[in-house]
């Protein structure tokens, strides 16, 4: 029992990381209909930009833990979204009205050399960083078997929960966030009602890859270990969570990423580590198979 | 003075299909102008070029004195030229209010109340299905919609893509009527596309036939419905 809340714990914090980057995937597959494979390293060079900005701020003297993170996580997302927007702009954009590979063949070759970039300026090796939000609170015992909630937990599900509630807010309620979903109803309609679709493009890999940013962000701080490799196997795990939720679904993103978080720690823990990622993919499979849309996907209904 | 709109050797293709062939058009301020033709015929091909997409590949094509030929779509429509598109393109998963919004989205989206109570003066039933979803509407509802949609932004020019497809002939009087009434009473020019030629050439001042992307004939409404040629090809068989 004292296990398998523990478990649950780490499963769903896990499973916040993977949904707040399966958000960038659906979002740009909705309005453009594209998978954008550099997506993953996005959130990669997020974490590379987390690392450099908390080594920049210690060696400038700032000791103030939460000042630090903030001014961190203001700067990732920041730049985050710059390299979001140039993607869109160099990789993408020239390619729209091409056939329907050409921007997929493009996001793989934008994501080798994101991945490459970072390679090679920052080396391979695996980057390590001291715990900055050390220590945690002891639920229960039992046993001897400890139940820990770490405070880093705690931040990471509390982060999520207030920047996705930020951004439903946004997206449902607010003039920029209907012009986003009009494009991403009918493009060529919403340039009809006089909307630079180009703009809101834009727009939405930027809102992606900042947070990207901030997923990256937390994975550097929960894990404490980088390299230029984790946004290949984050990035398809976030993308097996959207299409898992329902591409093209916003809370859909967020719910396929718990329920892959959840298996693959539920799976690490009672079975084995290794095929941690085979019980992830399979369950893709199988929802797959049974509902093609996702979980919460919907058929498109088309009246005429 | 010059016309609202013209039209000049304009030519469009989808790909290495050609779909307009020089077309020359002109409509004046206040006039309300319609354009029949066969399905096929470049109909609607016409009104999309004339909102930039697709883009004229030759010719000119001038709005109120200035060449726009070569504009953005979005642009070309913050020149408060507004379209009901072929298909109505409704958005099925935003409310009716929301739908009338985005129209508004061009105009600043600043005194959306007025444009709404001229909506809903014309449709009321919009009125009635406010909260409910675009998709869940009747086609003759969604015509109201992508008209009322396209009337939010308080456009000079309208154009309107076969207001009249697939609705029961009292829902086709009543948007006609609409269409004679905005003209009447606020001068608004419209740009008429319709199969439905008997309805469209009485309602519209002037009148095209577009036949395989090219025009073949001109004329007032009447003088196009007295035409022998014109009754043949497009009136007789039932479609009064």
């Amino acid at each position: 029992m004292a296990y398998a809340l523990q478990q649950l714990i780490n499963g769903v914090t896990l499973g916040m990381i993977y949904g707040l980057i399966a958000v960038g995937y659906t979002m740009v597959y909705g309005i453009i209909g594209m998978i954008n494979f550099a997506h993953g390293d996005v959130f990669m060079v997020g974490s590379f930009l987390s690392l450099i900005a908390l080594l920049g701020l210690a060696a400038l003297g700032i000791t103030s833990v939460p000042l630090a993170l903030a001014l961190t996580l203001i700067f990732a997302a920041g730049i985050a979204a710059l390299y979001g927007w140039t993607i869109e702009r160099v990789a993408y954009r020239p390619l729209r009205g091409s056939f329907r590979l050409a921007p997929l063949i493009s996001a793989i070759g934008m994501s080798i050399t994101l991945q490459n970039f970072v390679q090679v300026s920052q080396g391979a090796r695996v980057k390590p960083i001291e715990a900055i939000i050390p220590g945690g609170i002891q639920i229960m015992d039992q046993g001897g078997f400890a139940v820990r909630l770490s405070w880093m937990q705690i931040a990471i599900v509390v982060i999520t929960m207030s920047i996705l509630g930020i951004f439903t807010w946004l997206v449902t309620k607010t003039p920029l966030g209907r012009t986003m979903r009009a494009c991403e109803q009918d493009l060529k309609m919403a340039s009809l009602l006089g909307i630079d679709t180009d703009r809101t493009i834009s727009l939405t890999f930027v809102i992606g890859a900042a947070l990207a940013a901030v997923a990256g962000f937390m994975f550097l701080l929960y894990y404490g270990v980088i390299d230029f490799y984790i946004g290949f196997i984050a990035g398809v795990k976030a993308f097996t969570a959207a299409v898992l939720g329902g591409i093209g679904s916003l809370p859909g993103a967020v719910l396929g990423g718990l329920l892959i978080g959840l298996i693959e720690v539920f799976w690490s823990a009672y079975f084995s580590v290794e095929y941690k990622d085979v019980a992830a993919f399979a369950i893709l499979i199988v929802v797959l198979i049974f509902m093609p849309t996702g979980i919460l996907g919907r058929a498109e209904v088309e009246k005429v | 003075m010059s016309a609202l709109l013209s039209l000049t050797g304009v030519t469009a293709f989808y790909g290495a299909i050609q779909a307009l062939r020089g077309i020359d058009l002109t409509v004046e301020k206040g006039e309300i102008v319609t354009l029949i033709g066969a399905n096929g015929a470049g109909k609607s091909t016409l009104m999309m070029t004339i909102c930039g997409s697709p883009r004229a590949r030759d010719g000119q094509i001038v709005h109120e004195g200035q060449d726009i030929t070569a504009w953005p779509t979005h642009l070309i429509m913050r020149r408060r030229i507004a379209q009901a598109p072929e298909g109505r393109r409704i958005f099925n998963r935003m409310t009716v209010h929301e739908n009338l919004l985005m129209g508004a989205e061009v105009a600043g989206r600043t005194d959306t109340t007025d444009g709404l109570d001229q909506v809903f003066t014309l449709f009321p039933r919009l009125k009635e299905r406010i909260g409910q979803r675009g998709g869940t509407l009747s086609g003759g509802e969604q015509q109201m919609l992508a008209i009322g949609r396209a009337l939010m932004s308080r456009p000079t020019l309208l154009l309107l893509d076969e207001p009249s497809l697939g609705l029961a002939p009292l829902v086709v009087r009543q948007i006609f009527g609409a269409i004679r009434d905005l003209n009447r009473t606020t001068g608004l020019t419209v740009l008429l596309v319709e199969q439905n030629a008997y309805q469209a050439l009485r309602l519209a001042h002037r009148g095209y036939v577009l036949v395989n992307g090219s025009i073949t004939m001109a004329g007032t409404g009447a003088e196009l419905l007295a035409r022998p040629e014109i009754r043949a090809a497009y009136l007789e068989g039932g479609h009064t």
